[in-house]
């Protein structure tokens, strides 16, 4: 450690990417989640103005699933999906189309059929996530093109999480813009750089995990994905990332009941929660909360490092 | 006082109106020195570069580098601070309510800030000068590389407190969950409780005593070229 430079100007890395999240306690706020959210969202604008997204928990019907796909070609591509798809199942199914987005309502039993099929016969559709509840819209573009293209300012749900993206480690594209979609219902944002993808990019694919991109945090989201298929909970899953993952992230991650934040042992990457009756909501800046409802009386604080804070509901 | 609203008002206008009243002040004129800064509601950089004995309050949380550069103002807020309180601020007085976020007072070269809730990572990283008081406790990597200047802890420390640091005094309170690379506890001797008392007199301190503390310091044993340790380096 000697010879260290007397120039040394403190910090390290600052500024890349924004992430925010809202988990809402009180069911009344549901209505409010997409505006909220959108808003937060577009006060971390600065942060990184690459790309975004949001990964939105809305309404759920029983025994129905619904699968987010996007494609540069809508028009063509979700009018042969519609078209080709639904003899394929034998049945019916919904198809609700938002610009370069569509969600398929499908029986939660078809799922992995109607995945299959549009892997293998619909190579220009990305499958964007798919859940009981989870819907993701992104795209490239600063967060306030990308809230009015979706509409995602008039989205309700339980809660979401949301990221604007300044690329590091994968190119601007959809695909490299988060959140993250590995498991059913599970989603990611990450504001950091890991350093060890690669390599355990490799051995999931070793086990049978399929990657879209070359990009770090897919890695993340797959790897806590593989540990809940194992049946653990998020929580653990996420224990387990503190011995597995090496490099920078602050993660916010959401499941179909649950929200979590991590941090690395180093905690770079700047993180602040805040906690009313009402919503537990993260932002990369205290800025990004401000427009809560009762800020002022809520509990405001810096998450530790390496230690995991998750709630459900 | 005068009173300036960024709810109403850009940043930019905040900062070039105090540092043409710092300007009017150097320069002997009459300005406004009293300032009460309204809604920063998590603004960056508000009131940096202040270099004139102004004295202005913040009534809110403010977002990163608040108060950076200071020379000679006084800088209250009333409420927590971003990363980078007061970085390189070079004299005067910054002091928060709450708490401060990462590497408050880094690299500062003088001056006294006084953090009354707690300050988070690297807290007085490469401090070179400056004299820093927390209330509160002080997270993971604090005083790192730091070189001139005291860090006062009254709450604990977290890991590798001081880590490869040089010729910076740190006296914490209450634990230190761990010492970094050639930081180690240092006997509290008179000159040390002296300073010590004087600090905590500066920051309204009345009810701790010095000879409580404990000072930790660097062993000098990285930074002296030793050609014995060779293999170290």
């Amino acid at each position: 450690m000697a010879g260290h430079s007397r120039f040394f100007s403190g910090s390290g890395a600052r500024n890349v990417c924004g992430i925010v999240g809202l988990f809402l306690k009180n069911p009344s706020l549901r209505p409010e989640l997409g505006a909220r959210l959108s808003e937060m969202l577009i006060t971390m604008s600065d942060r990184g103005p690459d790309s975004a997204g949001i990964a939105i928990y809305g309404q759920s019907d029983s025994g129905k699933s619904k699968v987010t796909v996007q494609s540069a070609n809508p028009a063509d591509d979700f009018s042969a999906l519609s078209n080709q798809l639904g003899p394929q199942l034998g049945k019916e199914f919904q198809i609700d189309i938002n610009d370069t987005h569509a969600v398929l309502s499908v029986e939660s039993s078809d799922v992995q059929f109607v995945k299959q099929a549009i892997q293998e016969q619909f190579s220009t559709l990305r499958i964007m996530s798919s859940g009981e509840a989870v819907e993701i819209y992104k795209e490239v573009g600063p967060p306030a093109e990308v809230v009015h293209r979706f509409g995602l300012n008039q989205m309700s749900g339980s809660h979401g999480i949301g990221h604007t993206r300044m690329a590091t480690e994968s190119a601007v594209t959809t695909l490299g813009a988060h959140p993250f979609s590995t498991g059913p219902d599970q989603c990611l944002v990450h504001n950091g750089s890991l350093s060890n993808h690669n390599n355990l990019r490799r051995q999931l694919r070793r086990a049978g995990i399929h990657f879209e991109t070359e990009n770090d945090t897919e890695v993340a989201a797959a790897y806590l994905s593989s540990r809940i298929d194992c049946g653990v909970s998020l929580g653990d899953a996420l224990e387990s990332a503190l011995e597995d993952l090496d490099g920078f992230y602050t993660f916010v991650v959401s499941t179909r009941n649950g929200f979590g934040v991590l941090r690395d042992p180093i905690a770079c990457k700047p993180a602040v929660l805040a906690e009313t009756d009402d919503y537990v909501a993260f932002g990369s800046e205290y800025r990004a909360l401000v427009a809560l409802p009762n800020i002022k009386q809520a509990t405001v604080w810096e998450p530790e490092p390496a230690i995991v804070y998750f709630w459900e509901h | 006082m005068a009173t300036f609203d960024l709810a109403a008002c850009p940043l930019r206008e905040l900062n070039a109106e105090l540092h043409r009243q710092a300007a009017i002040v150097r320069e002997g004129g009459a300005a406004e020195q009293q300032w009460e800064i309204l809604n920063p509601r998590g603004s960056h950089a508000v009131a940096v570069g202040v270099d004139a004995p102004l004295e202005i309050t913040v009534r809110g949380n403010v977002g990163y580098y608040c108060g950076g550069m200071n020379q000679s103002g006084t800088i209250r807020i009333e409420g927590s601070a971003g990363p980078g309180l007061g970085e390189n601020m070079m004299s005067g007085t910054i002091s928060v309510s709450g708490n401060a976020s990462q590497y408050a007072g880094a690299t500062g070269r003088g001056g006294l800030l006084v953090i009354n809730g707690n300050a988070s990572s690297r807290c007085g990283i490469s401090m070179k000068g400056i004299d820093i008081l927390v209330r509160g406790n002080v997270g993971h990597m604090s005083a790192f590389l730091a070189q001139a200047g005291n860090l006062v802890v009254l709450g604990d420390a977290g890991d590798s407190l001081g880590d490869s640091i040089y010729e910076a005094r740190v006296f914490v309170l209450g634990q230190v969950k761990s010492l970094g690379a050639d930081c180690i506890k240092k006997e509290m001797r008179k000159e040390h409780i002296e300073l010590l008392e004087s600090l905590l007199t500066r920051a309204g301190i009345s009810d701790m005593k010095a000879s409580d503390f404990t000072r930790y310091g660097s062993a000098r044993e990285l930074y002296h070229f030793d050609v014995d340790r060779f293999d170290a380096y």
